[in-house]
């Protein structure tokens, strides 16, 4: 175990007692990105330089006893999507090379300032829109546990990154499940708060109804402390809420009796992989002698969210994506002077990967004369029926239950020629986004040496619930410790 | 269900703003029909009465106060651009 491999809350305990300096910590990262990034691919863009600066600061602070940031000296990537002033931001696309924002994200803003030391961008499917990063424009990231399977996505690069050291920390970005499903394959804890808990300000964009950033981390505690940074109304992003600043580690401690678990039976059924469900339910097991109670709800809906979700997520992408004209901003075609159709046409169809193609085409058929009442209104009451269904479940449990994907980590290329099978890698999550509710995915417990996720879904602003029942679950276990092998044999160097 | 024609995913690709090539329509027509094949799973659903939603949570239009606050210098705003001229963005002629 090297320094790169511990959590947050234990370096800032490490910190608080000078035992360890923030230097010493990023020279552990830097030392684990030098042995595996060739290997795997987590990241973009590295700026190296940069974080020993911003690391020695930290080193000086702590050494003058001065007030530490939450984050204080800590390693963190931020994925490819989020903006940061005066780097280059692309989100894995030809179409954004060389794309330096003027400004930076509200959630990079607020890590930078309690002290994060960011190391650079991690890679992801172009513009957040698949489930392994096969789709990026730049690189596959690998699965740190077998590389010749995927490490899911579209936050694959983050995910990597926390499994295998080469960050403490990630942030990620969560449309249909891009944070949990990379957490699962990767092994790692990845969490999507409830819509509007985080501002969206300078997260490029995919669906806007559906986005929300959240953290990867190696455990629920440091979840807990990201989102207590995270969180929190922003003028820039109207749909950020403003609330009571709530502590998210408030609840960690709490004991589990009396709390109310569903366990959809829907979520079980057809095209989950029995090794997936058995483990997802042995933990459920667990859970119940830790106290809590289990009881077997019926979400009925379940199997229209993955098309309603489509449809809603494609028909936003197409009239966000249509910004990219070349004008502006991103990556221009060559000029054709008299006439601008031509040149948006030349600019957008070489910039844009084939799967970003095929979802701004289907959007836009989608929000098309004709096509719109069929599809994207009827996606829209669906979606009325999802959110009403997990209210009224709500009302009966704390918390639900489910694998967070249908399978273990998958092979590259297996579901990359057929988008409905790579859609199918979402449909344990999307209904999630659909109704705009908060959940995280832990790790518990292995199938066939792979990782596997449970998801945990908590009702509207109720991250204390999740994040307690998790903690109380990874308190017991050890699923959130194990470390994929290269991690095992860069630690003993 | 009416079948799309590689005639539609073409006007669609227009209005995309999207050029492909002969075989990539073919492909594309292919995925479209099988993918709202899929989608139209949701015929099956009885949505009488049930609002369209838009937005997940109860928040209406917000607005700030209409205070005047610096904006980013017109250098910085044009950084990115692909053609700059006179202090502005640069587009190709847009009428005759």
């Amino acid at each position: 175990m090297e320094l790169c491999d511990l959590t947050i809350h234990e370096l800032r305990r490490l910190y608080a007692r000078k035992e360890v300096f923030p230097s010493e910590v990023l020279a552990s990262v830097i030392r684990r990105i030098h042995a595996v990034e060739k290997d795997y691919g987590a990241y973009l863009t590295l700026d190296l330089e940069g974080a020993v600066e911003q690391a020695q600061a930290a080193d000086v602070r702590i050494k003058a006893g001065k007030p530490l940031g939450v984050l204080e000296g800590i390693p963190v990537a931020i994925k490819g999507n989020l903006c940061q002033a005066g780097r280059e931001t692309t989100c894995a696309s030809r179409i954004l090379q060389g794309f330096v924002p003027p400004y930076t994200a509200t959630a990079v803003r607020k890590i930078l300032a309690q002290g994060a030391v960011i190391l650079g961008h991690a890679n992801m499917d172009e513009f957040a829109m698949g489930s392994s990063t096969e789709y990026s424009a730049v690189k596959k990231s690998k699965n740190p546990w077998d590389p010749l399977r995927t490490p899911g996505g579209s936050s694959g690069g983050s995910a990597v990154a926390v499994a295998v050291g080469e960050a403490i920390a990630a942030l990620g970005s969560d449309t249909g499940g891009s944070i949990r499903q990379p957490a699962a394959f990767c092994g790692v804890t990845g969490l999507k708060p409830t819509y509007g808990l985080v501002s969206r300000y300078g997260l490029i964009a995919l669906a806007s109804s559906l986005d929300q950033i959240g953290p990867l981390t190696k455990d629920a505690e440091d979840s807990a402390l990201l989102l207590n940074i995270l969180s929190g109304f922003d003028p820039m992003d109207s749909t950020s809420v403003s609330g009571k600043k709530v502590d998210y580690t408030r609840d960690l401690q709490q004991d589990l009796s009396g709390k109310r678990i569903g366990l959809p039976l829907e979520y079980f059924e057809a095209g989950i992989d029995a090794e997936v469900k058995c483990t997802v339910l042995e933990a459920v097991e667990l859970l119940k002698e830790l106290g809590a109670e289990v009881v077997e709800i019926s979400l009925k809906f379940t199997d229209y969210a993955l098309p309603a979700y489509c449809i809603i997520s494609s028909g936003e992408a197409s009239s966000n994506l249509a910004r990219y004209d070349g004008i502006r901003y991103g990556k221009a075609a060559a000029r054709i002077e008299d006439n601008l159709n031509a040149f948006y046409i030349r600019t957008r169809s070489e910039g844009f990967g084939p799967e970003v193609k095929r979802r701004i085409m289907l959007g836009t058929y989608l929000l098309s004369a004709g096509a719109y009442e069929a599809y994207y209104k009827k996606a829209q009451q669906v979606r009325s029926l999802i959110i009403q269904e997990f209210n009224e479940a709500f009302q009966q449990v704390d918390v639900i239950i489910t694998p967070t994907t249908p399978t273990i980590a998958f092979k590259f290329g297996e579901k990359s020629q057929d988008p409905l099978q790579m859609y199918w890698s979402e449909v344990c999550t999307a209904p999630v986004n659909m109704a705009g509710l908060p959940a995280i995915s832990i790790p518990c417990g292995f199938s066939r040496g792979l990782p596997v996720g449970m998801q945990i879904i908590g009702a509207h602003f109720t991250e204390t619930v999740i994040l307690n029942v998790a903690y109380q679950y990874q308190r017991v276990t050890d699923y959130h410790q194990a470390r994929p092998e290269p991690v095992r044999q860069e630690g003993t160097v | 269900m009416r079948r799309i024609s590689e005639e539609d995913v073409k006007h669609v690709a227009g209005l995309a703003r999207l050029n492909f090539s002969a075989e990539e329509l073919r492909t594309l027509t292919d995925e479209f029909n099988r993918i709202l094949q899929y989608l139209a799973k949701l015929n099956q659903v009885d949505t009488m009465g049930a609002p369209p939603t838009a937005h997940v949570l109860k928040v209406k239009n917000r607005f700030r106060e209409d205070t005047v606050e610096p904006s980013l210098p017109r250098a910085e705003a044009l950084k990115n651009a692909s053609a700059v001229k006179d202090g502005s963005f640069q587009a190709p002629q847009i009428m005759e």
